[in-house]
C-alpha cells in the first residue's frame, strides 16, 4: 500500500530545449530560451518577450488526422510523453492497459486552440465552430490524449492548481501507484503564447515589461519586476519501484515527499502556508532539512513573493542553510508545465551532481539565501526539495531523492 | 447558368483541411468506395468535414443520411443530391 | 493503509429549479423538469436552443458586490454551495487547525461563461487578432484558470489544507470528490469542503456541442427535451449548477456527533483509452471502474439498492452505460431501480457528478429513488427499471452513481449509509 514510486522515465520541451539531452545541456550550462515573442506580433502589448519551445515542427511526431484536433500544448504534451516512455523502456501495447494511467496538471488548457474557435464565433457565426472545439481546448484534453495514443486504462486525472499544478498531479501519480497501478505517466505541459492568452496572463499584474530578455524575469533580485510566461513543461514516467527493478529499469530518483498548503484568506494576519508545505513535504519524505542538498525555487520574481518563499526557506532550513536555485529564470515560467520541468531538472541534478544556475540574477542580500548564480555548481546531490506556488496561494512542494541501493 | 458539382477532388481537400491526413493512408489513390473508418476519418472527423461542406456550399445536409453515408461515393453522391435540390429550390 | 473512512456530513446545492438543498430535493422527488428555452442569450443561430438554467441572483444568494465582481459564475455557484454545506454540517471550521481543511472543486470547463463574454470585448466582437488587453476587466486570470474556483471556496470557508481543482471533463464532480476521499484516508486533512462547479450555458459551449451534434435538438418541447434512456432521446440537455460537500474523517464525525449522511465507501476512476468523444459500446471501462469501486468498499453487486446513472440522453451513452451495468452488477442490473435526474435537471458537465452525489445521499435520507423523466417510449437496448416518470419510496441504503466523460474517463462511487451499520 505504501510502494515507493520512482521516476523511470522523462519528456521534455522546454523553451531552452527540446528533449531532455538539450535541455539539461542548456540548463546546466545557464542558455536561457528567453526571446522576443514570435508567435505573434507583441508590439502592442507592455511585455514583448516569451520562452518559446524552439524548433517544434508537430507533424515530425505525430500523425496527421491528430493536427487539426490538438492545440500546440497537447502536441507537445503527447510527444514529450512519447519520448518520456522511450526514455524508460516501455512500450504501452506490451503492457496491461489498466496498469497504466495518466495523471496531468493542467492551467489554461488549449487557449490558442479557443481563442481561433471563439473568433470564427463572433465574428461568423456558430456553425464555423470546429466539432474538435468540445475538447480540444478544456483542461482534460492532455490526459485523455496522453491515455488514447498510449492504450492507458488505468487511474487518470487532470489538477489545476496554477503553477502548484505540477507537483498536485506527481502527487497523485504516486497516490495511484500505492494504491496498487504499476505505473501512471504524469507531469503538465502548458502553452498559451496567443494573443488571448497573453491578455489573460496581463490581467494578474504579474508580468513583466520590457525587452531585455536579460533582465525581464530576475526573481530574488532587486530589480525583480514579474516574470516572463513560457510554454513547454516535462512528462515523467511514475513506477512502482518494484515494477522498476523486475524489469531493470534505470531510476532516476525516487519521489519522497509531498505536501500541499494554501495560504490564509487576506486579511487573517496568519503566515503564508509555504513554509508548512516544506515542513510536511519533509516528514513525508522522512528527511530532515540538513538532509537537503537543494531547492528549487519557485521564483515569483514579485518582491512581496520572494520575500516570502526566502524568510520561508529561512525558516525551515537557516540563513544560507542550502543551495536554492531557479532554472526558471531560462525558461520563463511554465505555469503548469513549471513544477514537473523543476522535478524534471531536480532528479538529473541528483544523476550529474550539477546545480544549475539563476541567471542574470543578484540575490537580495536581506533575503539571506544560498542562490547559486552565474556558474553551474558541483556538488553530491541525494536529496532535493522543489517547491511551486500557485496565483491565489496554491503551495506544493517534493522531495526527490537519488535511487537507494 | 453554372451548376456547381461535387467531386471526389473536393471531398479530398476538404477532408485534408478538416481533418487532416497521413502518410501511411493513400487518400490520393482511388478511395470512392473505401469506409470512411478505414480511411481513419471517424465521427468527429465526418461531422466536421460535413459541417465544412455545408457552409462552403450553402446547404443543409439531413443529419440522418450524412450518418448513413460511410463512403465517398455515398457522401458525394449526398452532397449533389443537396445541390440539385438547391437549385431547383 | 489505515481504518479512517470518509463521511459527508454536509450538503449544499445549487441547481436548475432551484437554490439549496430542499428546492433540489423537491424537484427531483416530485419529478418535475427544470429544461427550458435558453434565455442567457440569443439562441437563434443555435441547433440546439434549451439548456437548464438556474435563476440565480448572486447578490440574494450572499455574496458580496466584490465577490461578485471578481468570480465567474461557476465561482459563484460554488461558493454560495460550499457555505450551504458548511452550514449544514454544523461543523466549526475556525476550531480546526487550517491546515487539516482541504478543498478539491471539479469543473469541466472552468469559467467559460466569463471567457467568453470577456474574449468578445477584448477582440471587439471577433475582429481583432491582436486581442486588447486595454479592455481586460482585472480578474481575466481568475477567468483564465479555475484553481480560482477552489481559492474563492477556501477563502469562502477558511481553509489551508490541500487545496485543487479537479478538471476530468463530465466525470470532474466524481472525480472531486474521490479525490478528497483518498486525501481523507491518507491523512492528509481531516475535512474537505470537495464539489463541483460548471455553468456552461454560454455561446462558446453551446456552438461546440451543436458542432458534433451532442445536445438535443428537441427545441419545440423544451421541458421534455432531456431523455435519458427513451428511445426518442436524441442528444443532452446542457445545465449549470453546483454540489459540495463536507467530507470528515468518520470517528472524527461522529465523536461531535454529526449528522452522517453517507460513508463514500468506494471510488475508482479508469479510462476507455479510445476516443476523445465516443464510446465503446461494450462499456468495459465503466464495468471495471463499478468493480474496483465495490470491491474497495466491500459491497457485494446484489447490495446496490439503487443506481444513480449518468444517463445523460445520448444514443450511445444510455447505451454504454446499460451495457456497463449489466457487466458488472450482473443480474442484480436487472433487479435495481437506475434513473437519471439529467432527465430533469439537464447535464451540468463536471458539476452533474457531484449534483447526482447530492440526489444519490437525499434518496438514502428519504428513501426514495428519483426517477427518470420523460422516459415514456422503451428503447430495447435500454432494458432496465428506470424508473419511469415518478419517484419510487424504496428502501435506500447503499448507492452506486457513476459518469462518463469526454476524453474517455469513467467514474464509479459507491455510498453507504449508517443504517445497514458498520461493514
Amino acid at each position: 500500500m505504501n510502494a515507493r514510486t520512482v521516476v523511470t522515465g522523462m519528456g521534455i520541451a522546454a523553451p531552452n530545449g527540446l528533449g531532455a539531452e538539450d535541455f539539461w545541456t542548456a540548463t546546466r550550462n545557464g542558455r536561457s530560451g528567453i526571446g522576443p515573442v514570435s508567435r505573434f506580433d507583441p508590439a502592442q502589448y507592455p511585455l514583448r518577450l516569451a520562452g518559446e519551445v524552439p524548433g517544434f515542427v508537430a507533424e515530425d511526431h505525430l500523425p496527421g488526422r491528430l493536427l487539426p484536433q490538438t492545440d500546440r500544448m497537447t502536441r507537445l504534451a503527447l510527444v514529450a510523453a512519447d519520448w518520456a516512455l522511450t526514455d524508460a523502456g516501455i512500450t504501452p501495447d506490451e503492457v496491461p492497459a489498466f496498469d497504466m494511467g495518466v495523471v496531468t496538471s493542467s492551467s489554461s488548457g488549449g487557449f490558442e486552440f479557443g481563442q481561433g474557435e471563439l473568433q470564427k464565433l463572433w465574428s461568423k457565426g456558430s456553425r464555423y465552430v470546429s466539432a474538435y472545439q468540445s475538447f480540444a481546448w478544456f483542461y482534460a484534453v492532455n490526459s485523455g490524449q496522453i491515455s488514447i495514443r498510449n492504450g492507458m486504462k488505468g487511474p487518470s486525472s487532470v489538477l489545476v492548481s496554477d503553477q502548484a499544478g505540477g507537483l498536485d498531479a506527481v502527487a497523485q501519480a504516486r497516490r495511484q501507484i500505492r494504491k496498487g497501478t504499476p505505473m501512471i505517466v504524469t507531469g503538465g505541459v502548458d502553452a498559451s503564447i496567443c494573443p488571448w492568452g497573453w491578455v489573460a496572463q496581463l490581467a494578474s499584474g504579474r508580468l513583466s515589461t520590457g525587452d531585455d530578455p536579460r533582465r525581464a524575469y530576475l526573481p530574488f533580485d532587486a530589480h525583480a519586476h514579474g516574470h516572463v510566461p513560457g510554454e513547454g513543461g516535462a512528462i515523467l514516467l511514475l513506477e512502482n519501484v518494484e515494477n522498476a527493478r523486475s524489469r531493470g529499469a534505470r531510476i532516476y530518483g525516487e519521489i519522497a515527499g509531498y505536501a500541499a498548503t494554501f495560504d490564509p484568506r487576506a486579511g487573517s494576519g496568519r503566515e503564508p502556508g509555504l513554509r508548512t508545505a516544506i515542513e510536511l513535504a519533509l516528514a513525508d519524505a522522512e528527511v530532515r532539512p540538513e538532509d537537503v542538498d537543494v531547492i528549487f525555487a519557485d521564483a515569483a520574481a514579485i518582491p512581496e513573493m520572494d520575500r516570502v518563499e526566502a524568510e520561508a526557506i529561512a525558516a525551515v532550513f537557516g540563513p544560507y542553510g542550502v543551495p536554492v536555485t531557479a532554472p526558471k529564470s531560462m525558461t520563463g515560467r511554465l505555469y503548469s508545465g513549471a513544477a514537473a520541468l523543476d522535478l524534471a531538472s531536480a532528479l538529473l541534478s541528483i544523476s550529474t551532481g550539477v546545480i544549475p544556475p539563476t541567471t542574470n540574477v543578484e540575490a537580495v542580500p536581506d533575503y539571506r539565501l544560498d542562490l547559486v548564480t552565474d556558474e553551474p555548481r558541483s556538488t553530491p546531490i541525494r536529496t532535493a526539495l522543489v517547491v511551486a506556488r500557485g496565483h491565489g496561494g496554491f503551495n506544493s512542494a517534493v522531495v526527490v531523492q537519488a535511487p537507494s541501493d | 447558368m453554372s451548376t456547381k458539382n461535387f467531386t471526389l477532388d473536393d471531398l479530398k481537400r476538404i477532408l485534408r483541411e478538416g481533418a487532416g491526413s497521413d502518410d501511411d493512408i493513400d487518400i490520393d489513390g482511388d478511395i470512392l468506395d473505401a469506409g470512411f473508418e478505414q480511411l481513419g476519418y471517424e465521427s468527429l472527423a465526418l461531422l466536421e468535414t460535413g459541417s465544412r461542406i455545408e457552409r462552403e456550399y450553402g446547404i443543409t445536409l439531413d443529419e440522418p443520411s450524412l450518418v448513413d453515408a460511410t463512403t465517398p461515393r455515398a457522401l458525394i453522391a449526398l452532397v449533389n443530391a443537396h445541390l440539385a435540390d438547391s437549385l431547383a429550390a | 493503509m489505515n481504518d479512517r473512512r470518509a463521511v459527508i456530513t454536509g450538503i449544499g446545492v445549487i441547481a436548475p429549479g432551484g437554490i439549496g438543498v430542499k428546492e433540489f430535493w423537491s424537484l427531483l422527488s416530485e419529478g418535475r423538469t427544470a429544461t427550458r428555452g435558453i434565455t442567457f442569450f440569443d439562441p437563434s443561430q443555435f441547433r440546439s436552443r434549451v439548456a437548464a438554467e438556474i435563476d440565480f441572483d448572486p447578490l440574494a444568494s450572499g455574496l458580496g458586490p466584490q465577490e461578485v465582481r471578481r468570480m465567474d459564475r461557476a465561482a459563484q455557484l460554488a461558493v454560495v454551495a460550499a457555505r450551504e454545506a458548511v452550514a449544514d454540517s454544523g461543523l466549526e471550521i475556525d476550531r480546526l487547525s487550517p491546515y487539516r481543511v482541504g478543498v478539491t472543486i471539479g469543473s469541466a470547463v472552468g469559467a467559460t461563461m466569463g471567457l467568453d463574454q470577456e474574449y468578445r470585448v477584448v477582440s471587439d466582437g471577433g475582429r481583432l487578432d491582436l486581442v486588447d488587453h486595454g479592455y481586460a476587466v482585472p480578474h481575466l486570470y481568475n477567468y483564465l484558470v479555475p484553481s480560482s474556483f477552489a481559492a474563492e471556496v477556501a477563502w469562502a470557508v477558511d481553509a489551508q489544507g490541500p487545496c485543487t481543482v479537479v478538471s476530468t471533463g463530465c466525470t470532474s464532480g466524481l472525480d472531486a470528490v474521490g479525490h478528497a476521499v483518498e486525501l481523507i484516508r491518507e491523512g492528509s486533512a481531516d475535512v474537505m469542503i470537495a464539489g463541483a462547479s460548471d455553468a456552461p450555458i454560454s455561446p462558446i459551449t453551446m456552438a461546440c456541442f451543436d458542432a458534433i451534434k451532442a445536445t438535443t435538438p428537441l427545441n419545440d418541447a423544451p421541458g421534455e427535451a432531456s431523455r435519458p434512456f427513451d428511445g426518442t432521446r436524441n442528444g443532452f440537455v446542457l445545465g449549470e449548477g453546483s454540489a459540495v460537500f463536507i467530507l470528515e474523517e468518520r470517528e472524527a464525525a461522529k465523536r461531535r456527533g454529526a449528522h452522517i449522511y453517507a460513508e463514500v465507501s468506494g471510488y475508482a476512476s479508469r479510462c476507455n483509452a479510445f476516443h476523445m468523444t465516443g464510446l465503446r459500446p461494450d462499456g468495459v471501462e465503466m464495468a471495471e471502474a463499478i468493480g474496483v469501486a465495490l470491491a474497495e468498499a466491500g459491497t457485494a453487486a446484489a447490495e446496490i439498492d439503487y443506481v444513480n446513472a449518468h444517463g445523460s440522453g445520448t444514443k450511445q451513452n444510455d447505451r454504454h452505460e446499460t451495457a456497463a451495468f449489466k457487466k458488472s452488477l450482473g443480474e442484480h442490473a436487472y433487479r435495481v431501480p437506475v434513473s437519471s435526474i439529467k432527465s430533469m435537471v439537464g447535464h451540468s458537465l463536471g458539476a452533474i457528478g457531484s449534483i447526482e452525489i447530492a440526489a444519490s445521499v437525499l434518496a438514502m435520507e428519504n428513501n426514495v429513488v428519483p426517477p427518470t423523466a420523460n422516459l415514456h417510449t422503451p428503447d430495447p437496448e435500454c432494458d432496465l427499471d428506470y424508473v419511469p416518470l415518478t419517484a419510487r419510496e424504496w428502501p435506500t441504503d447503499t448507492v452506486l452513481t457513476v459518469g462518463s466523460g469526454f476524453g474517455g474517463f469513467q467514474s464509479a462511487m459507491v455510498l453507504t449509509g449508517e443504517k445497514r451499520g458498520t461493514r
